[in-house]
């Protein structure tokens, strides 16, 4: 394999980290209330601001990961008890349209506290700098929205498969009726899990600062549309499917860009998501999706 | 024992229950037979706080403790008072493991020992389930899917057992063995609520019998006064069974 395809895996690699923890979270939600979250990707800019903030507060480095974390988590409980519980019951439609609503009212809010004007992101001393591994240049920052992503999504393996939590989670997911029977505490779980995807989302986002160098109150937009098709790609639903599809993704769009003749370049997304069209019509439940009832 | 004080209950339009009155003494296993549509799984679903009446009372009086009223309480906490239901169709976790549904039958309980014995014995009650631990629910045929539900609701401890048509598609060899568990179960101390079409075989095991007929109770009495009345014999021993 040549040095220029090891070196393009590597990007795609870095990108499908940064899909896959938000896919996770859209992934996370609509398993348990068969809700499609917009707003989910504008967790990821709550995310990137916080880190600002922590940053200029001028903390330790895992205090603003901390911090980061915190503030995803708390604005995943907001969403779910402002817009998303009084809605419950009511028809899937309605869910989907108040998630869209709230997307607007975070970027708007964000908007006026922080103008429209990208930001530059103060990337710390810590990720500076790049290794060679080989024939392959990576940026610091690379390897660590690589490796911490996978650490993540082994610690959420562990919690979804041995923890009483990540069983309350997948009892909701599989059959609400049954759940509701054996005494899993419906509201808990739901809140639990908004706050656990938006965690994720909101680490996602000072990733994605601390990778591009700029942040801004519509950067969410992109990220999360990318997500929300990598759920579709690997089985909505699925959280398995999410990372996977996250990845496939991921590495699509930068083959595309690194094997394609540079006048392709622009039409990145256009191949994607034709891709994409061509996958569904011969897998219409994605690549690990179940067929699924709809419910509210 | 559990006590239903005129309970009116709304489902949709419509209401399916009008003013039932009924009881479920302490210890022993009472049957509620009738019709499809009678209104018996909606008032199993009022009794586990999943339907809301919106009018009447609903009491659970366990051994020793004060009275509690349940028509109040979430789902959840009606689990923590020891009342089980088991619902019709099973309503299995079919994409999780035998095993992983048991652990959530007892999901309410935090004594992990215990819920460990519990589930070795749940192995020793239904061995082919010990077979397919692994397994997932919804590879079980009809019968072990009977089986893991009945387990699932007795891994919580029920002190009061609430069972929807546990008989329902099942061989007539493996509802023999269902209906003897029920009674190794009274024998136990568990009060038991048993809804079944199968009205000739619930009034055989029962101690008592309600008969439901479009949400109001028409017959009530013991179970061998039920089997020798001309209009439950006619309308529900002569069909069936």
């Amino acid at each position: 394999m040549s040095a220029y395809l090891l070196q393009q895996l590597l990007n795609g690699l870095m990108l499908g980290s940064l899909y896959a923890l938000v896919a996770i979270g859209f992934s996370l939600i609509y398993s348990i209330l068969r809700l499609i979250n917009f707003a989910h990707g504008d967790l990821l800019m709550v995310g990137a601001f916080a880190a600002l903030a922590a940053a200029a507060l001028g903390g330790p480095w895992w205090a603003v990961v901390a911090i980061v974390v915190a503030s995803g988590a708390l604005a995943g409980i907001a969403v779910e008890r402002v817009a998303i519980r009084p809605l419950r019951g009511m028809p899937q439609v309605t869910g989907f349209i108040a998630t869209l609503a709230v997307s607007v009212a975070i970027e708007n809010l964000a908007l006026i506290l922080f103008t429209g004007q990208p930001r530059t992101f103060p990337v710390p001393e810590l990720l500076r700098g790049q290794l060679e591994l080989g024939p392959v240049r990576a940026t610091r920052v690379d390897l660590v929205i690589i490796l911490s992503t996978w650490l993540l999504l082994l610690v959420l393996l562990v919690v979804v498969r041995w923890s009483r939590f990540g069983r309350a989670m997948r009892a909701l997911a599989d059959n609400l009726l049954a759940a509701r029977l054996v005494g899993v505490d419906v509201d808990r779980t739901i809140l639990f899990a908004f706050a656990l995807g938006s965690a994720f989302a909101a680490y996602a986002g000072l990733l994605w600062g601390a990778r591009f160098g700029q942040v801004d109150p519509l950067m969410g937009f992109a990220p999360g549309l990318k997500a929300f098709v990598a759920c579709v790609l690997g089985g909505v639903g699925s959280l398995a499917g999410a990372v996977l599809g996250g990845y496939l993704l991921g590495l699509a769009e930068v083959l595309f860009v690194g094997l394609l003749p540079p006048a392709y370049s622009g039409l990145r997304d256009a191949f994607v998501f034709a891709a994409l069209i061509l996958l569904l019509l011969f897998l219409p439940n994605g690549l690990l999706g179940r067929p699924e009832e709809e419910r509210a | 024992m559990l006590r239903l004080a005129e309970l009116w209950v709304r489902r949709g339009a419509g209401a399916v229950l009008h003013g039932v009155s009924l009881e479920v003494p302490r210890g022993e296993l009472t049957a509620l037979v009738g019709a499809n549509g009678a209104g018996k799984t909606s008032l199993l679903l009022t009794i586990s706080g999943i339907l809301r009446p919106h009018r009447g009372e609903l009491w659970w009086n366990p051994e020793g403790e004060e009275p509690v009223r349940l028509d109040r309480l979430s789902p959840k906490r009606i689990v923590e008072l020891g009342v089980i239901h088991c619902p019709e169709g099973r309503q299995l976790f079919a994409s999780m493991t035998v095993y992983d549904n048991l652990l959530l039958g007892a999901h309410q309980r935090r004594d992990r020992r215990a819920v460990e014995r519990d589930v070795a014995r749940m192995f020793t009650l239904f061995p082919i389930l010990g077979e397919r631990r692994r397994q997932r629910a919804g590879s079980l045929s009809g019968g072990e899917q009977t089986m893991l539900a009945i387990a699932r609701a007795l891994m919580a401890r029920p002190r009061l057992l609430l069972l929807d048509e546990p008989s329902l598609g099942l061989a007539p060899q493996m509802a023999d063995r269902i209906f003897e568990t029920l009674l190794e179960l009274r024998a136990q101390g568990v009060t038991l609520l048993l809804v079944e079409q199968n009205a000739r075989a619930a009034l055989e095991i029962a101690d008592r019998g309600y008969v439901l007929e479009g949400g109001r109770v028409v017959r009530s009495g013991p179970a061998q006064q039920l089997r020798s009345d001309p209009m439950v014999q006619r309308a529900y021993l002569g069909i069936g069974a």
